[in-house]
């Protein structure tokens, strides 16, 4: 709101320095800078997401690759393991993950709606298709593998068990890895310069902090096994990688939302946690810390990156920066 | 065009969509008198909700930006420049304090390559017969991803406690009157036909031959804004501009998302593939 007082202060301002510095109506000749593309408006639509989208990207990474540790931990006969990981699987792909999805939605009663179709050209589409076959991999897996584990059934049924619930599992690991990892592909095919320029690193980090939570989870819970361990070391040392990757591809204007304002900060303490400082800790064998630190790091980063698309969204320099960029580079 | 009444292709009857025939609209903002009829006759034949009543301080622009609840937006450009041979007026210094007010209505492009109806998970955007890019309100779920995908940031989901809130709305070109023959709203309503709805093809050359005219009388850097040459591959609603499409806040260099899927999948599968080998190894020398 304009008021009186307000314009005697920035008729006096524009008297003495020739520029106001704030908001203010930007006209030809006015003392106030004038923004950038119209108005300095967006010209992208930043995304209209709210929480419930990082935190589904945090607990989905963890339950899809949850799967895999559970493929693994059943291959070597580590049932008890094998056991809690599909827990993991289940609880977190099967119900928390489908649930923030549909809250999300602006009318979540039509989200049945999304698999009216199949778009292999839309990440949001497989998405839905992947949660599903997840889904439908992951609860008859464990259902299976607790029949089994338990004896429930007599002789030969129980063999058949085993197998059947070798084979969910092994499907859910499979279909656990592209749930981690294919919301690295939904923001990074987008028209959110700061998401479509590090489309590559996306897939990566959201794929390595899903696994690495889920190996620090299940170390949190208790089982503190050498596995378990490599994996964390494994994935905190991709992460610490992926940091340095960050650093060093810079685009100027183009992505500035990662490397300034809040949401840089947010992404660059999350890759912190979960890269250096996870790794430093397990260097020393301080696990349990480690794993909290991953933990931490993989949700604010995962904030932090849909933080990054609301900024960079609003940004209209960013957008004509960006294209400049991608142009220059569809020829090389 | 001006002056051909009811023969004009904004005011006689049609049957482009019988017929199949790829349609558009051309805007030329060198006629634009920034009445907002348009945005007015769209508001109102489409039933769209208010979104607010707020003083911008933008000119005389107090519509803001296309959204789920604003599929027309006249744009109001200051600039100094001088626009075409235009006297200066009394009230600039003459050459050396040029100013040109340009007035531009903003619509949804209706992309050949549309990234919103590429996004879509359930198939509420669809490509009709006419070549528009149509969402389907009672599809829509509200996921929000065409909203990222449109390179120009026209489509949006219409927020709480609006009607219908929570889908996603945009220009529908509408679709429903050229069902029955009729003309989008916003071009029969155009006083000075600075939109302009008919054939694309015939759109595109009366275009061109439009900026050859301005030219010659003086508006240098009259140009089209049609971007066929990138992977959008040219727009359905296309644009006669002055100056550069960054000022009228339109991407100069529009990318379709999906030419990004490649690297992106690329990555995920080979993260997928490096984190189970990582995890079978795990298991098979550490325990
Ligand atoms: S301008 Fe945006 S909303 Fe309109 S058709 Fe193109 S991608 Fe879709
Ligand atoms: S918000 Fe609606 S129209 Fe947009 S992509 Fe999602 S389902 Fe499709």
């Amino acid at each position: 709101m304009t008021t009186e007082p307000r314009l005697e202060q920035l008729r006096e301002k524009a008297w003495q320095d020739g520029v106001v510095p704030g908001r203010g109506v930007d006209v030809v000749g006015g003392p106030i800078p004038r923004k950038p593309g119209y108005y300095g408006q967006a010209v992208v639509k930043p995304p209209v997401w709210t929480w419930e989208i990082p935190l589904y990207f945090f607990f989905g990474g963890m339950a899809g690759m949850s799967a895999v540790i559970a493929s693994g931990a059943v291959l070597s006969h580590h049932v008890d393991l094998a056991r809690v990981a599909m827990w993991i699987a289940v609880i977190g792909g099967a119900f928390i993950s489908p649930v923030l999805l549909i809250l999300d939605l602006g009318r979540p009663h039509l989200f049945l709606n999304m698999l009216r179709v199949f778009k292999h050209r839309s990440a949001m589409s497989m998405g839905a298709w992947i949660l599903t076959a997840f889904g439908a991999c992951a609860v008859p897996g464990l259902i299976a593998l607790e029949l089994h584990t338990h004896q429930i059934l007599p002789g030969a049924l129980d063999q058949l068990l085993r197998v059947a619930a070798g084979i969910f599992i092994v499907a859910a690991a499979i279909f656990g890895t592209l749930l981690a990892t294919y919301t690295g592909v939904l923001i990074g095919a987008s028209a959110i310069p700061a998401w479509f320029l590090h489309r590559t690193l996306l897939p990566i980090h959201f794929g390595t902090a899903g696994l690495g939570s889920a190996a620090a989870l299940l170390e949190l819970i208790g089982h503190r096994i050498a596995p378990l361990h490599a994996i964390g070391f494994f994935a905190a040392t991709v992460e610490t990688g992926l940091l340095i990757w960050l650093s060093i591809d810079k685009h100027g204007a183009a992505d500035r939302a990662i490397h300034e304002h809040g949401s840089g900060w947010l992404v660059r303490i999350g890759e912190i946690l979960n890269g250096p400082v996870a790794l430093g800790l397990r260097s020393f064998g301080f696990i349990p810390f480690a794993a909290i630190s991953f933990l931490i790091g993989s949700l604010v980063s995962r904030i932090g990156w849909i933080a990054v698309g609301k900024v960079s969204g609003a940004d209209p320099e960013s957008v004509f920066a960006a294209e400049q960029y991608v142009l220059n580079h569809e020829n090389d | 065009m001006i002056g051909e009444g009811t023969l004009s292709t904004n005011q006689r009857k049609h049957s482009y969509v019988q017929e199949r025939v790829e349609v558009g609209f051309f805007t030329d903002p060198s006629v634009c008198i920034g009445c907002k009829a348009c945005e007015v006759a769209c508001k109102e034949w489409n039933q769209v909700p208010d979104d607010g009543f707020t003083w911008s301080g933008n000119s005389y622009d107090n519509t803001g930006h296309l959204g789920a609840s604003t599929w027309r937006h006249v744009m109001f450009l200051e600039q100094d420049r001088q626009k075409g041979n235009q006297v200066s007026g009394p009230m600039s210094l003459g050459d050396e304090d040029p100013f040109r007010w340009v007035f531009l209505s903003d619509v949804c492009k209706h992309c050949e390559e549309a990234g919103c109806l590429e996004a879509c998970p359930t198939g509420s955007i669809v490509r009709t017969e006419v070549g528009s890019v149509l969402v389907q309100n009672d599809v829509c779920n509200g996921c929000g991803y065409c909203v990222v995908s449109c390179p120009f940031g026209v489509i949006d989901r219409r927020p709480q406690p609006l009607p219908d809130a929570g889908g996603a709305f945009k220009c529908t070109f509408c679709y429903d009157r050229q069902k029955s023959g009729l003309v989008p709203a916003c071009a029969k309503v155009c006083p000075t036909e600075s939109i302009v709805f008919g054939r694309l093809d015939d759109l595109r050359a009366r275009g061109a031959e439009r900026v050859q005219q301005l030219q010659q009388s003086g508006y240098r850097d009259a140009q089209l804004y049609d971007p066929t040459e990138t992977s959008v591959r040219g727009i359905h609603a296309f644009f006669l501009i002055l100056g550069e499409p960054e000022a009228y806040g339109l991407p100069p260099k529009p990318q379709v998302p999906t030419i990004y899927l490649k690297s992106a999948w690329t990555a995920a599968f080979a993260t997928a593939i490096a984190s189970i080998i990582a995890t079978l190894a795990a298991f098979a020398f550490f325990s």
